[in-house]
């Protein structure tokens, strides 16, 4: 174990504990799990983005000897089973029954002997489809005549799924009309997918004797998922277990029910079996939850000296074929409203109208916090665009307008409260690792020089919200977002911890044992972090949105300031004083004066397992429950800077520099911030220049394998500089703010304003990510490119 | 067909269909599961092993082109307890997260490091460029790797793969011939 010296038991630079097995191959991950008869399911999936289904002819498929059944959905409707609810209260096609509405959407299902004969079945299942036009174009869906997508709901002759406004619009009509300067810019965020290394699936085990459902799956939720189970399938709660085990990552992926581990279900039901199913790489992208497809018109007031006074904004949502994205009950387009970002404005307005196509579903996933990713992306781009406009430096016009810290808590103009911030500091810190001035002088040497090798800088200062959240506002299909520890401390003194959220590599073994060591003062490594499964820990909602370390943290505090005053109630019995007489140092319980008469926590376990006898009404044994409902979210922010190198002949693109500033209150682990942190930088320069998923005009997939979508890899990543700042969250019990996401959400409008200063000199105004060379060169030639088509 | 391979120091001997994989024989028919799958198109990596002491990504080598061959995976690094030094570089430096890529990774680095027993940061980020992490960013896996090339003997190259005890590579069995 390490641990800084300052903190010598709890918070601190420690090494992970999940480490172990992970280096030695001895992760358990769902393709891992074998069991006795085990069988594998396999989906058959959709070839057009847009057809009706005419007949399945399964025989040849059911005649194969390895086969044990073949599903279709008209299986699934005669077990009230074709369709599921979604994250966002519409339904989702669990096997299609009367048309397909994406390309890769799931058709059927084969459950064989082994994994190779489940494929080859798939061949043999002839479907005759009639196809139909479909919706790609997101701008076109609301036109008249545009088919619809979703004729299988009552009454509904178009492609509308929601409209949702916040903000004062009247207010801010008000003060555009009085504006001296107004900017506005077009931009979409482009499509993309988390791609966790780890494709999704599950293996589904019905005990036909006892009656009980275990599934072993890739959730991040798995309380969640074991509820929704109960409510779809009509199986009573305690009987389903589901077993998050190691998950290759998550990234959002891996919050909603996919079609194929209702399929493993079913399949498992009806074999007596347990079936496995494991998706392909392929399969992930094409079909589970997407991310961003935000169509963005923004416009910024200002004054000329560069005063930002009002934001307004029109989104168009590509929400795909089901509404599928993973939101708060009343958030329809999550957390967007936090778009006014880091500035001291007066009034702001958003409208989002969400639309069907014929694409898969999702939107919410990819460490966006709920949509931050796009707030954060429109407004920084917003004041770029500005800063261009008025000719002014872009760092200049942010320290400008940055909130101040005396300002917090602030409340914004779209109703969020924002817990603590010092931004000017931030900022500062970040200019001058990057040595700010200097960049600027060689950018303006380059320039006068001339030549195809340009550079630009660009800049992106971001508030997270994370911590998802006061139940009484948050909810997800009436589950509310409060999250839940219990510990227990055995005779021994060491101790098990279980949590309701679920680590897919954020450390969590680590810092929550970390957490419980700063609180108890018991070693790290004598703390078994247990999650995952539902049978065994407490309920909650999960890890997504950056929230375990606001809401799971927190019950974890508290659930370890709960045991220490247990504990102070058995030492005073053990010292034969009064609590009051009693003072905490870390790890023990002394007597006020006398520092010699004190009992550790490891004596008073043993103590409270004892004989010893108890005030009336104390129970004995050293353990307690917490479920935690968080008073606010938690906002940490950050100063990013990019510097790129761009060849004016290719449209190539190379991050020479990314320096990212950091503030998510008290850290709990320093080491794993960072390598949070240098994950979702990568994000950021994937997404800005790589990561796209494009469809031409029959609403086929473009970038629906790793040869297309691609990833960064280390040649594409720069050697990361970062630097941190320390502003804790008030309303937290240690402090700490969520931080997962932040990097992600914060670093893709970094690359993009730097990649656009470069372009500065000829005339560029706009690019949409990817910022592929091609995307580039277009830009450089006046032709910019749409990167959501593969047609323009 | 029956293939006779040596995994991690044991040898087996099994009937396997032609079209098998051999990240599948290694996961399914050896219960290996250490070695992953994260994509179909051999561009992840997450697969890495060693055959005949070179680093192939095991989803793009059928298990009966093993044939006679020696492999070694993430399972067969550590000796007596003793972790192999790239795996000990990788919790130092905090070099994974979820943990999926990181047999692979391992595998990789370990091939590179006996091409290259003193990379620079360039010669590692190109190195491992055939496998992909969606977790790291990674700045730590390559400290990772120079870090573990400083606590193994120069040119050397990694002991625990020496299974024969010649520590001579030899070129490999498959895509050469």
């Amino acid at each position: 174990m390490t641990t800084t010296e300052e903190t010598p038991m709890g918070f601190g630079r420690m090494h992970r504990k999940e480490d172990a097995r992970f280096l030695r191959g001895r992760g358990n991950y769902v393709d891992d799990v074998t069991l006795p008869g085990m069988v594998h399911g396999a989906v058959l999936r959709s070839p057009y983005a847009h057809a009706k289904i005419v007949s399945i002819d399964t025989s040849a498929a059911e005649a194969h000897p390895k086969v044990l059944a073949v599903i279709t959905g008209e299986t699934l409707a005669g077990l009230n089973l074709a369709w599921m609810p979604t994250l966002s209260g519409d339904v989702q096609a669990v096997l299609a029954t009367d048309k397909v509405r994406f390309q890769g959407q799931e058709v059927a299902f084969v459950v064989a002997e082994d994994r190779y004969s489940a494929r080859d079945a798939l061949e043999l299942i002839d479907v005759d489809y009639e196809a139909l036009a479909p919706v790609v174009d997101a701008r076109k869906a609301l036109d008249p005549g545009a088919p619809v997508v979703r004729d299988d709901l009552e009454g509904r002759t178009d492609n509308h799924i929601f409209d949702w406004e916040t903000g004062d619009k009247a207010r801010t009509d008000e003060v555009f009309a009085a504006a001296e300067v107004i900017a506005s810019q077009d931009m979409l965020y482009p499509r993309v997918h988390p791609a966790p290394m780890e494709t999704c699936g599950s293996v589904a085990d019905m005990d036909p004797v006892t009656g009980k459902l275990t599934i072993w799956t890739t959730t991040q939720a798995p309380h969640a998922h074991r509820t929704l189970y109960a409510l779809v399938a009509g199986l009573p709660e305690h009987k389903i277990r589901v077993v998050s085990p190691d998950i290759g990552g998550g990234f959002g992926n891996k919050v909603g029910i996919y079609p194929g581990y209702v399929c493993s279900i079913v399949g498992s039901i009806l074999t007596g079996k347990p079936v496995k199913w494991v998706e392909d790489r392929s399969e992930n992208l094409m079909s589970t939850s997407f991310a961003r497809d935000y169509h963005m018109h923004g416009e910024i007031a200002a004054t000329k000296d560069g005063r930002i006074l009002a934001i307004k904004v029109k989104v168009l949502a590509d929400h795909g074929a089901f509404n599928g994205t993973a939101q708060p009950t009343k958030y329809p387009a999550g957390f967007f409203g936090v778009f006014t970002g880091s500035y001291d404005i007066e009034a702001a307005h958003a409208e989002v109208t969400g639309v069907y196509t014929n694409k898969a579903p999702g939107g919410v996933a990819y460490a966006c916090s709920f949509r931050i990713t796009e707030a954060v992306y429109l407004v920084e781009r917003l004041i770029d665009v500005l800063a261009l406009d008025l000719g002014m430096d872009p760092a200049e016009l942010r320290m400008r307008n940055l909130l101040q810290p005396d300002q917090f808590p602030y409340q914004s103009k779209t109703g969020w409260e924002y817990d603590s911030g010092d931004y000017p500091r931030t900022l500062r810190l970040a200019l001058e690792m990057a040595g700010y001035d200097e960049l600027r002088a060689e950018q303006a040497r380059r320039r006068e020089s001339g030549g195809q090798d340009l550079m630009g800088i660009g800049l992106a200062f971001f508030t997270e919200a994370v911590g998802a959240g006061p139940r009484k506002h948050m909810d997800i299909l009436g589950l509310g977002m409060a999250d839940s520890a219990e510990l227990r401390v055995h005779p021994t003194g060491k101790a098990v911890l279980r949590l309701s959220v679920q680590s897919q590599g954020q450390g969590h073994e680590t810092t929550f044992a970390q957490i419980v060591a700063e609180e108890l003062g018991i070693s790290p490594d004598d703390i078994d972090v247990v999650h995952g499964d539902t049978d065994q820990t407490p309920f909650g909602l999960g890890t997504y949105g950056s929230r375990s370390t606001p809401v799971s943290g927190a019950a974890t505090a508290v659930v370890a300031r709960k045991v220490r005053e247990r504990a102070k109630i058995v030492a005073s019995a053990m010292l034969e004083v009064s609590t009051d007489d009693l003072e905490w140092e870390k790890g023990r319980w002394f007597v006020k004066g006398d520092p010699e008469a004190g009992k550790s926590i490891q004596d008073i376990a043993m103590a409270a397992h004892s004989n010893l006898e108890l005030p009336d009404g104390v129970e004995g044994h050293l353990d307690a429950t917490c479920v935690y409902n968080p008073p606010n979210l938690t906002y940490p922010f950050g100063a990013y800077i990019c510097v790129v190198d761009v060849d004016a002949g290719t449209g190539q693109v190379k991050v020479r520099r990314f320096i990212a500033v950091d503030d998510c209150g008290v850290r709990i682990n320093p080491m794993i911030v960072e390598g949070q942190v240098h994950g979702g930088l990568a994000d950021g320069v994937g997404m800005a220049l790589m990561q796209g998923m494009a469809f031409d005009e029959d609403g086929n997939h473009l970038g629906g394998s790793f040869m297309d979508y691609l990833l960064p890899t280390s040649m594409e990543c720069p050697s990361w500089e970062l630097g941190e700042t320390v502003t804790p969250s008030p309303h937290h019990p240690i402090g700490a703010k969520g931080v997962g996401e932040s990097a992600t959400v914060g670093s893709p409008a970094a690359v993009v304003n730097a990649v656009l200063d470069a372009l500065k000199p000829f005339g560029v105004r706009h690019a949409d990510m990817p910022l592929t060379p091609a995307a580039v060169w277009c830009a450089l030639q006046g032709r910019p490119i749409r990167t959501d088509l593969a047609i323009t | 067909m029956r293939i006779t391979v040596t995994v991690d120091g044991t040898q087996y001997s099994d009937e396997v269909e032609p079209r098998t994989l051999l990240v599948h024989y290694l996961r399914e028919t050896l219960g290996k599961v250490g070695t992953v799958i994260g994509c179909d198109t051999s561009n992840c990596g997450a697969c890495t092993v060693h055959l005949n002491g070179q680093s192939v990504k095991s989803c793009s080598v059928l298990a009966v082109q093993a044939d006679g061959c020696e492999i070694t995976t993430i399972e067969g690094l550590a000796r007596d307890g003793q972790l192999h030094p790239v795996q000990q570089a990788f919790h130092d430096n905090h070099a994974l997260q979820c943990g999926f890529c990181t047999p692979g990774m391992i595998m990789q680095s370990i091939d590179l490091l006996a091409d290259n027993p003193d990379p620079d940061e360039k010669a590692v980020r190109e190195g491992l460029e055939g496998n992909l992490c969606r977790c790291t960013g990674y700045q730590n896996i390559v400290r990772a790797v120079r870090d573990a090339a400083q606590h193994m003997s120069p040119g050397a190259g990694p002991e625990a793969e020496r299974v024969d005890g010649s520590g001579v590579r030899e070129p490999s069995a498959i895509g050469g011939e």
